[in-house]
């Protein structure tokens, strides 16, 4: 809070309550974002900070309370009115068009005088922000054709084009290298030297103690601690302030690795660009995790689908176990002891639209117990899902419970479940604690960690370097659908990795 | 103060029912409108058009007679949309069938016992053929399947017309009628001075039958996963090509069972005039069942007793025989919006609130 106390704040929420049902989501809720600050706001899964900032972006209207901008209270129905207020988001998902120029994209939606669009004053106006904020941006660039860091950095222009004081971040770095992410940060604090306000949502909690000068938690739709100092807080104890109890955090004990699992042999994909494998082989061993880092879109989801038997190589070979898998498909790899954790949940793992027993056995259903000579058997279904749901603390409301109503949290310990109940040989996780919560994090961390210990193999394609460095054996960096090198974890550091992701090779 | 749409976290059970009740409700109050129009009194011309389809024995019998191809091609689209085949050829299907069950029905130096059966599997399999050729562009080429089941229907329809005006032509009258079916191949019928055939029985059974296989076997569950989400299906192992084929196979099928019974039960040829568009509103009938196969069984009834009610209440009130289809067509609208709020709820936005 370095402007004077007596200035109105930016943004004030007074009261705010909201319930979907029997659940109070935001209840009672306040905050205050004063000129220049970097609000951290965090809290688990369904603790209320999405719901809040979809209150204040006008998505959901409030049952309760009121919203002041700069001392005057305002009335925010839709985005619209919540951008006219000056507040910007940027979601997790982007909402650019990719077929359109950095410019034509900053200029949809806005009024032209006299129905015709003025591309110089836009062009002036985006490097002036671009200078002020350091956030450049190739004017005539194809969207489609920017790295995800680049399109978020437009997504922030946007906001800032359109006339944002306030700006909201929804996990904004959970795509980007560590050296994207710094600028990111660069760009922040320029905004708070402006005197501009930005709400920082993240569950990396070093991110957020980085860049942020106060932060407020919210658990179960409350305030619990609503001015905490970052800077005074370890990162432990924001965690525990987030979920309500004790953490410890999983520890590695050191393992042999034994027998290789899995081994990739030459593996290649047609994949246009750096959007295929190109030679890849990589050996995964009982009892080691296998890391694969790399910056989004340089081949590791690829590499998942052909591990998966999605995606047919057009060269290379599959060995499981020893056995040469000659025609890879989705089942033969399941029957061959593959369980994979995907990085779309929803996508292409779990079905929204059905009840959570029908998700956790979908690949199942076609073997006892769960059906014979094609007719289901309900009960056993419901039993094994029950105790799954037990065993794991999956909160749902109960068996039939649509799939699309649980949390993050819960559909990510759900496919775990799935996936680990019929006891895999080798694990395929990509990107497996996205958007979970610390605790959830954890959880899911100490699950691979024991299959580790049980001689398993898991091969961990993660975005997340913490994560990596924290579970792996070995990393192996992947760039344009190459591996750049395989580092024991003694060997990587942080610097080395994120370099090798940028496709910096260290003989050359 | 305002209205708007906020996505809802859960569907309350009630709106199972709740939603086509209310579907019906609303097209009646809007259809209301027209019979003003019409210059009729709206009670009246809603009695006569509800009660004559059920007011003596015969009427409800005839009314059921109507329901059975209802329940035919309601079941045909509610099986084909759970798994997002867009069949709109139930109409096609239907046609195919009863040409089938007409060919076969007329054969002679076939057993008289086996001619019923054979016409019901013909006329299932012509059906099932007929879906079949749409789901392959589908899985195959990528054809969109709601194009190609609608435009199939007026090809199969021109195919008809075109043996009706040639091979089957009644060289006698000069009629665009086939040849009737052989005595033996006329379906049972169970219920005395009645027109109650083995086909509404078969109706009858084939709601629960599908029911079944939709719910509680394994082809059910990959046709419902899927419909919802196929890449899952596919990363789980199911072969969305094959449960595609599968459930065209098995949507046609039913269609054509609808083809037959009118073949087999009530015309004993195939004419023109054979379906008045059976296949189109089993689409309004599925969406109404909320693609249920047990809820297929009221909705079918449901406008069983529109179609056949509305002619005497245009006899007894001068209201055209059309609303019938005007009826169809808004609770189709209705219903469409209705199913807005299983996903969302609407919310009085007042100036006072954020």
């Amino acid at each position: 809070m370095t402007t004077a106390m007596s200035s109105p704040p930016l943004l004030a929420m007074r009261g705010i309550r909201k319930s979907f049902g029997a659940v109070w989501a935001n209840d009672d809720v306040d905050l205050t974002l004063w000129p220049g600050d970097i609000l951290g706001l965090l809290g688990e899964n369904g603790a209320g900070k999405t719901t809040l900032m979809n209150v204040l972006f006008g998505v959901y209207s409030a049952d309760a309370g009121r919203i002041e901008i700069a001392g005057k209270p305002v009335v925010i129905r839709d985005s619209a009115d919540a951008i006219g207020c000056g507040i910007g988001m940027v979601h997790q998902h982007f909402h650019l068009v990719p077929r359109h120029t950095v410019l034509e994209n900053l200029m949809v939606g806005r009024k032209g005088r006299h129905g015709r669009l003025d591309r110089a004053a836009a062009r002036r106006r985006l490097d002036g922000i671009a200078t002020r904020y350091r956030l450049r941006l190739d004017a005539d660039a194809l969207v489609g054709d920017l790295t995800i860091g680049e399109q978020q950095r437009l997504e922030i222009v946007k906001a800032l084009f359109q006339g944002a004081r306030i700006l909201i971040l929804d996990e904004p770095t959970a795509a980007l290298t560590p050296q994207e992410a710094e600028g990111l940060f660069d760009a922040l604090r320029a905004m708070s030297r402006e005197g501009m306000g930005v709400i920082f949502i993240s569950h990396k909690l070093n991110e957020v103690r980085a860049v942020t000068n106060r932060v407020m938690v919210m658990r179960q739709g409350v305030v619990v601690a609503p001015e905490t100092d970052p800077r005074k807080t370890s990162e432990r104890e924001l965690a525990e302030l987030m979920c309500g109890h004790e953490l410890t955090p999983p520890v590695k004990p050191a393992t042999e690795p034994g027998r290789v699992l899995l081994r990739l042999s030459g593996l290649r994909t047609s994949g246009e660009g750096q959007r295929g494998l190109r030679d890849v082989s990589l050996e995964v061993r009982a009892g080691e995790v296998l890391g694969i880092a790399g910056v989004s879109g340089n081949g590791q989801r690829e590499l998942a689908d052909v591990v998966a038997g999605v995606l047919a190589p057009s060269a290379g070979t599959i060995e499981v176990d020893g056995r040469p898998v000659p025609r890879p498909s989705p089942r033969t790899m399941q029957e061959l002891g593959i369980g994979r954790i995907p990085e779309d949940r929803l996508g292409t793992g779990l079905v929204t639209g059905l009840p959570l027993s029908d998700s956790m056995v979908l690949p199942w259903i076609g073997r006892p117990p769960f059906s014979r000579r094609g007719v289901l058997d309900r009960g056993a279904i419901r039993a094994f899902v029950e105790e799954q749901m037990a065993r794991y603390g999956i909160h749902a409301a109960g068996p039939e419970a649509r799939t699309g109503t649980l949390s993050g949290g819960n559909l990510q310990k759900a496919l775990l479940a799935r996936e680990l109940a019929h006891d895999p040989l080798v694990v395929l996780a990509s990107q497996p604690t996205r958007g979970l919560d610390v605790a959830a994090a954890e959880f899911v961390h100490r699950r691979f960690l024991d299959l580790r210990g049980r001689d398993r193999a898991i091969l961990l394609i993660s975005e997340d370097l913490e994560e990596l460095f924290a579970l792996s054996d070995r990393i192996a960096v992947m760039y344009e659908g190459r591996i750049m090198a395989v580092l024991p974890i003694a060997e990587a550091t942080v610097q080395r990795v994120g370099l090798m992701m940028t496709g910096v090779s260290e003989a050359a | 103060m305002r209205l708007r749409l906020e996505r809802r976290e859960h569907t309350p059970a009630w709106f199972g029912l709740a939603l086509p009740l209310a579907a019906v409700l609303a097209t009646l109050v809007l259809c209301a409108g027209l019979i003003v129009l019409a210059g009729a009194n709206v009670f009246t011309a809603y009695a006569s058009l509800f009660l004559s389809a059920v007011s003596s024995k015969f009427n409800l019998v005839e009314t059921v007679v109507k329901a059975a191809p209802l329940v035919f091609t309601g079941l045909a689209v509610a099986v084909a949309f759970r798994a997002k085949f867009w069949n709109i050829g139930a109409e096609g299907q239907l046609l195919a069938g009863a040409m089938a069950a007409a060919f076969v029905g007329a054969r002679e130096g076939m057993p008289d016992w086996s001619l019923v059966p054979t016409m019901i599997l013909a006329g299932a399999a012509a059906g099932a053929l007929w879906a079949a050729l749409p789901a392959l562009l589908k899985t195959r080429y990528k054809v969109d399947d709601v194009v190609t089941t609608l435009l199939l229907n007026f090809v199969i329809f021109y195919i008809m017309t075109a043996l009706l005006d040639g091979p089957w032509k009644d060289p006698l009258s000069g009629y665009p009628d086939s040849p009737d079916i052989r005595m033996e191949a006329e379906f049972p019928i169970l219920m005395r001075a009645t027109r109650l055939h083995l086909g509404v029985l078969l109706a009858l059974l084939a709601a629960p039958a599908v029911w079944w296989v939709m719910r509680r076997t394994t082809l059910g569950f990959a046709i419902r996963v899927v419909g919802e989400n196929p890449t899952a299906a596919r990363y789980g192992g199911h072969n969305i090509t094959a449960v595609i084929l599968v459930t065209a196979l098995l949507s046609g099928a039913l269609a054509g069972l609808a083809g037959v019974g009118e073949v087999g039960g009530l015309h004993f040829q195939v004419m023109a005039g054979l379906s008045p568009g059976y296949g189109y509103t089993g689409i309004v009938i599925a969406m109404l069942a909320r693609l249920n196969p047990l809820g297929v069984l009221p909705a079918a009834f449901f406008f069983a007793v529109v179609v056949t009610g509305a002619e005497s209440m245009s006899r007894a009130t001068g209201v055209p025989v059309f609303l019938a289809d005007v009826i169809q067509g808004t609770a189709l609208i209705s219903m469409l919006v209705a199913l807005l709020f299983t996903n969302y709820r609407l919310r009085v936005v007042g100036s006072g609130h954020v």
